[in-house]
């Protein structure tokens, strides 16, 4: 039947057809997903409006002089040389985020996945404290807690209290001096393992149980069976998890603002990069600056992105592949 | 190689108790099928034996050595699941080394045996490739390999055929019998598939709500059912039962009535009033002349399978009965026929459904006198 319509309305035809059916589809388009926009405009005005803009100004100001007072003037690669080959500070927050990141992540990670794999059982109230557990993370990026944080492990906080009151030792100001405070932000970064742990337990839930139970008839005990099926199994999850969390660690600014007082002292100890970007940008002016580094940083989480997606195929194993 | 035995064996979750008591000894060597409806505890029971499940009570031994307490890693079994259970990350290759590599075999060794496996499951091919590239007949044979490879004491099987389609279900199932020849070791196979059990097993014990009914091999629990379950859950089509009465007949010996005209000698026991069940299998029934006739009837259904017919014949009584007919009959549907019954194959349960005797009365009649016998109920009739 519709081949036989199709052929009496003829070339002619067909050619109006296409004609009208861009109208056509557009307008049919608009039917069926109309509604859906209209509930993503206001993230589409926020995402063009506030972060492509600026990004992309950002890009044009990484080439300028710019000290927000007076027109940015244009200065081509001059902000990019002096970031590679003078800028002694930005090498020094360079040292200081990697370290961070270094340490932080897999810690992070590490007790994330413990604390998954605890949750991941049908105990009474095991709900409540999956609830606690997450708590860290909801507070953990507030400025409150960074201050609380500050409180705790200063030079009177109530980590030296209890040293002092337990063990009679006399700590240091965690904060204050220059060997202990990156650690003492890394020890907070680690303490916010809330995502990456409901994240762990979802994946965990993924893994049929019965590969343990075959697994146990192979012989297998816990550890191994830990290595050799839960680890590979949940290859997908850590690989997003440590992406994220990378990703997110060369971002860290708030605790370091907080806690070192803006500053990243002691002796520059927390000058995270975002902190060194954020002093260069707000306190010294130099915007053009700024915005180079901004663009720095962007490539140097690209690089790691990018090595973490091409090493992936060797460690990563995905359920769907090879079906 | 090993002999199990379990001895009052319990399984509770929480308070409600799963499998009630249960004792059973396993012959070294021996092939033992589980059967029974979903949820009659085979699987439960498989699992307790597998150390996968916890025992609430009662001990397990195997070869004389009580288990309750050893973990399923270190009690030296294998298990097939339904699910297949491999791992999904791994190769074939992986899958089968990955028992021997916790029990800390060789290198040589272990390629050794799995390269034999391999062989008598003909997957050669098939061992550098992941469980998902696999179809479901190769997945199940990756799974079997798997337990082979160990060589365990015993191989556990949990209803591993039912993932397969019905031809696939068949040939595996002639495979795992001369599994079992070749290797000799003691299986425990679970199923809900009667013709599973009877084409496996030395022994098939049959389970119902955690409690089992009888235990024995297939044609014992063919020919003799200890029970209306059993009789009804061996054997395909099942057995026909027919309400009936045990009554004292005129001459004082004992009669089996039933409403639709069953009027049967039972000398195995003394005469008594009891409401019974008749039970009968379809190809101990035939077809005769209706007139003079026993049991008469009009054929519902007639299936003509070509070796064999199956006419489904609704009694006066209401009851629908089925017979078997060896080859082909020209019956159809809606014909009225006549019933002979084998009277030396019958059974009689009592009110609390077991068996009470056979209407032959001796237990075990040879094949001359259900001739015999057979014949002259055929002549009476």
């Amino acid at each position: 039947m519709a081949t036989t319509a199709a052929g009496e309305i003829g070339a002619e035809g067909r050619r109006v057809a296409a004609a009208s059916s861009l109208s056509a589809r557009l307008a049919r388009s608009w039917r069926r997903n109309g509604a859906g926009y209209l509930f993503l405009t206001p993230w589409l005005i926020g995402f063009f409006g506030l972060t492509l803009g600026p990004t992309l100004a950002s890009l044009y100001l990484s080439f300028t002089d710019y000290d927000l007072l007076t027109p940015p003037r244009w200065a081509g690669l001059k902000n990019y040389e002096y970031a590679f080959f003078q800028d002694e500070r930005l090498r020094h927050a360079l040292w200081v985020t990697f370290h961070y990141v270094i340490w932080a992540v897999p810690l992070k990670l590490a007790v994330a996945l413990a604390l998954a794999m605890a949750l991941d059982r049908s105990v009474r109230g095991v709900g409540l404290y999956r609830a606690a557990f997450y708590l860290p993370s909801l507070l953990g990026a507030s400025v409150a807690i960074a201050l609380l944080w500050r409180l705790i492990f200063g030079a009177d906080g109530l980590v030296n209290h209890l040293l002092f009151v337990i063990l009679g030792i006399k700590g240091p100001g965690w904060v204050t001096h220059p060997d202990y405070a990156l650690w003492t932000l890394i020890a907070l970064a680690v303490w916010q393992f809330g995502s990456p742990m409901i994240i762990f337990l979802a994946g965990l839930r993924q893994i049929p149980q019965d590969l343990y139970e075959a697994a146990s008839m192979d012989g297998a005990g816990a550890p191994r069976q830990f290595f050799r099926i839960t680890l590979p199994l949940l290859a997908p999850v850590i690989f997003f998890n440590l992406v994220f969390q990378t990703i997110e660690a060369f971002k860290a600014f708030t605790p370091a603002f907080i806690v070192s007082g803006g500053r990243g002292g002691p002796v520059d100890s927390t000058l995270f990069y975002s902190l060194y970007l954020y002093i260069e940008a707000f306190e010294n002016f130099r915007m053009g600056y700024a915005s180079a580094l901004a663009w720095l940083l962007l490539v140097i989480i690209g690089i790691f992105t990018a090595t973490a997606f091409l090493t992936s195929r060797y460690w990563v194993y995905y359920e769907d592949e090879g079906r | 190689m090993a002999s199990l035995e379990l001895r009052n064996v319990v399984k509770r979750f929480g308070a409600v108790e799963i499998i009630h008591g249960v004792d059973l000894t396993i012959e070294d060597g021996e092939f033992v099928v589980f059967v029974g409806p979903s949820g009659c505890g085979k699987s439960t029971l498989l699992r307790m034996i597998a150390g996968l499940e916890g025992i609430s009570a009662g001990e397990v031994y195997i070869d004389g050595e009580l288990v309750n307490d050893v973990a399923a890693a270190k009690r030296g079994l294998a298990m097939v699941f339904q699910s297949y259970a491999l791992y999904p990350h791994m190769t074939v290759r992986k899958n089968l080394s990955f028992g021997l590599e916790t029990m800390g075999a060789s290198r040589e060794e272990t390629k050794q045996r799995v390269a034999q496996a391999a062989e008598i499951l003909q997957i050669d091919a098939l061992l550098d490739r992941r469980p998902g590239q696999l179809s479901g007949g190769q997945r199940q044979r990756v799974a079997i390999g798997r337990a082979i490879v160990r060589e365990p004491r015993i191989f556990l099987f949990d209803e591993p055929l039912s993932n397969l389609d019905a031809e696939l279900r068949v040939q595996m199932r002639v495979e795992i019998n001369k599994l079992h020849r070749r290797l000799g070791t003691t299986m425990i196979f679970v199923t809900h598939d009667q013709v599973e059990a009877m084409t496996l097993a030395d022994r098939i014990v049959v389970l119902r709500a955690g409690v089992i009914e009888q235990v024995g091999t297939p044609l014992d629990l063919y020919n003799h059912p200890a029970n209306l379950f059993v009789a009804g859950f061996i054997g395909s089509p099942r057995m026909n039962f027919l309400a009936a009465e045990m009554v004292a007949g005129e001459g004082g010996e004992t009669r089996i009535r039933g409403k639709s005209g069953l009027d049967l000698v039972f000398p195995a026991v003394d005469p008594r009033q009891e409401k019974v069940t008749f039970g009968v299998r379809p190809e101990h029934l035939g077809i005769v002349d209706p007139a003079g006739a026993m049991l008469t009837g009009e054929v519902q259904i007639a299936e003509h399978l070509g070796g064999e017919t199956f006419l489904y014949v609704a009694l006066p009584s209401g009851e629908t009965i089925v017979v078997e007919i060896k080859g082909q009959a020209a019956v159809q549907s809606g014909e009225r026929v006549g019933i002979e019954v084998d009277a030396a194959a019958c059974h009689v349960f009592g009110g609390d459904g077991l068996l009470i005797g056979r209407v032959a009365g001796s237990e075990l009649p040879s094949s001359a006198a259900r001739i015999e016998q057979a014949s002259a109920q055929a002549a009476r009739l």
